[in-house]
């Protein structure tokens, strides 16, 4: 209980984990969805501080993450041609493609510009008439309402120099993916908090139903967390299989409209590769047709680029919550930020890189050695 | 990426046909899109992701969340020079790095 006193508030923390405590009877396996879920719990040991039958499991929701290497290699590729200023968010700088990342092609010379929003990106189009401007459009379902109004803007203002690579993501083609694999442990879902914000909650009774799986939407504080599981826990102790709101304070049930009818109109859903767990039907958006002339791998060319994952990396295991990153061989050792075999470590957001952070000395003393950054 | 970080509207104007506001973020003050919230006012808080407000919050939470992602050095991360980061994750002196650009 070495955390607890973190928390921000310790006593309610302590009644919501008496009250998980004196509910469970048995072992439960519960999957958090979402990459900041998992810091949260790694960074404050909520997954100690729970009863051993509890067990958290780790999903795929690190954006970041599943992005598929030959979107990534595409990625590059364009970033390396001559007039392309490439715009992405930061944190897909490091993530390795097959043999390099966009920070090495800034190193050899490509326009790399990071920007907090794709709004900027369509600004240094506005500022660069004479050049390509490609912004990296990638995420789930809260990153794709802004990439679709950027996209929506560039054809309203008429700015034919602004394309998008696009490799959007959603959440509940996963939850079904993961439900119909033999190897499937999970049986209740903490929701993505900010997902549904978005797209509410409407998604998710259909696969409660089906798959018998409680599924609550659940936020990112230490105590939302708690909360989640809480519900999570009391439901599947009455063998209910309900979808249960969480985090009413942000999410309302039918998420935001505005946004979702955007979505509607830019993107057409589509099947998607998910990185280490291969495709999933439906999984994804892309461009509409009716926005083509702004899809940069039509634009480009890219389309043939196909790339294989590096053997040693069970990133894809780790996303599907078969394995636990510290059960990976090469984690800490083969594996490290500073080395990523898969993007799983180089997110922030990425269980092996909250694994890397949090929990260094767990590791065997050896490991933990190897482990150490050199600064 | 994928955070989303509460934020109090400063001011809102029309730029290109669209509704943007200046939002603070626990002193980091950025550009936002309020097309997805038309209504959100000034003094009001809303969790912004990327540049768009996507969820009105109340001011109470705004500020609980903040705390923690300050704690949790998110914050640094969302706002945070992504160059140097990236520059120190690949063991790479960033200024020497930018110096070769």
């Amino acid at each position: 209980m070495k955390y607890i006193d973190e928390f921000q508030d310790p006593e309610l923390a302590r009644r919501l984990l008496d009250d998980i405590h004196a509910t469970v009877t048995r072992p439960w396996a519960l999957m958090e969805v979402c990459g900041g879920q998992t810091h949260s719990i790694i960074r404050h040991g909520i997954d100690q501080l729970l009863p051993e039958q509890v067990e958290l499991i780790h999903g795929p929701g690190c954006p970041v993450c599943v992005t598929p290497l030959e979107v990534i290699d595409k990625a590059l590729e364009i970033a390396s041609r001559p007039g392309v200023i490439f715009c992405s968010f930061g944190d897909m700088l490091r993530v390795p493609g097959t043999g390099r990342d966009l920070f090495q092609v800034r190193g050899e010379g490509g326009d790399v510009r990071v920007v907090y929003s794709p709004l900027d990106a369509l600004r240094i189009a506005q500022q660069n008439p004479d050049r390509e401007v490609v912004f990296f459009g990638i995420g789930f379902e809260t990153t794709a309402p802004p990439n679709a109004m950027t996209v929506h803007q560039a054809r309203k203002l008429g700015i034919k120099n602004f394309s998008m690579l696009v490799s959007h993501v959603r959440v509940p083609p996963a939850i079904e993916a993961i439900m119909s694999s033999p190897s499937c442990r999970v049986q209740g879902f903490l929701a993505a908090g900010h997902v549904c914000s978005v797209m509410g909650v409407g998604e998710y009774p259909e696969l409660a139903e089906r798959f018998r799986v409680p599924i609550v939407v659940t936020g990112f504080e230490p105590l939302d967390i708690l909360e989640g599981v809480r519900r999570a826990v009391r439901q599947l102790e009455r063998g209910e299989h309900t979808v249960d709101n969480a985090y009413s304070r942000a999410v309302r049930p039918e998420g935001n409209p505005a946004a979702r009818s955007m979505l509607e109109d830019v993107f057409e859903v589509t099947d998607r590769a998910w990185r280490g767990i291969g495709v999933i039907p439906d999984s994804g958006w892309r461009l509409s047709s009716k926005y083509r002339d702004h899809d940069a791998e039509h634009r480009f060319s890219v389309s043939g680029i196909q790339t294989a994952e590096p053997a040693e990396c069970r990133s894809g295991e780790v996303l599907q919550g078969l394995l636990k990153p510290h059960e990976c061989e090469a984690f800490g050792t083969l594996c490290t930020p500073r080395t990523p075999l898969g993007a799983t470590m180089v997110s922030s957001e990425g269980a092996c890189a909250a694994y890397y952070l949090y929990r260094r000395l767990d590791l065997p003393a050896t490991k933990a050695r190897e482990a150490t950054p050199v600064v | 990426m994928c955070l989303a970080v509460p934020g109090r509207v400063l001011d809102i104007e029309e730029r290109d046909g669209t509704r943007m506001a200046n939002v603070d973020f626990g002193g980091v003050v950025k550009e936002v899109c309020l097309e997805y919230l038309p209504d959100l006012q000034v003094g009001e808080y809303a969790i912004v992701h990327v540049g768009f407000a996507l969820q009105r919050l109340d001011e109470e939470s705004a500020r609980q969340t903040l705390e923690l992602f300050a704690e949790l050095g998110l914050l640094q991360g969302e706002f945070g020079d992504p160059w140097e980061t990236a520059a120190a994750e690949a063991g790479v002196d960033p200024v020497e790095e930018v110096s070769n650009q």
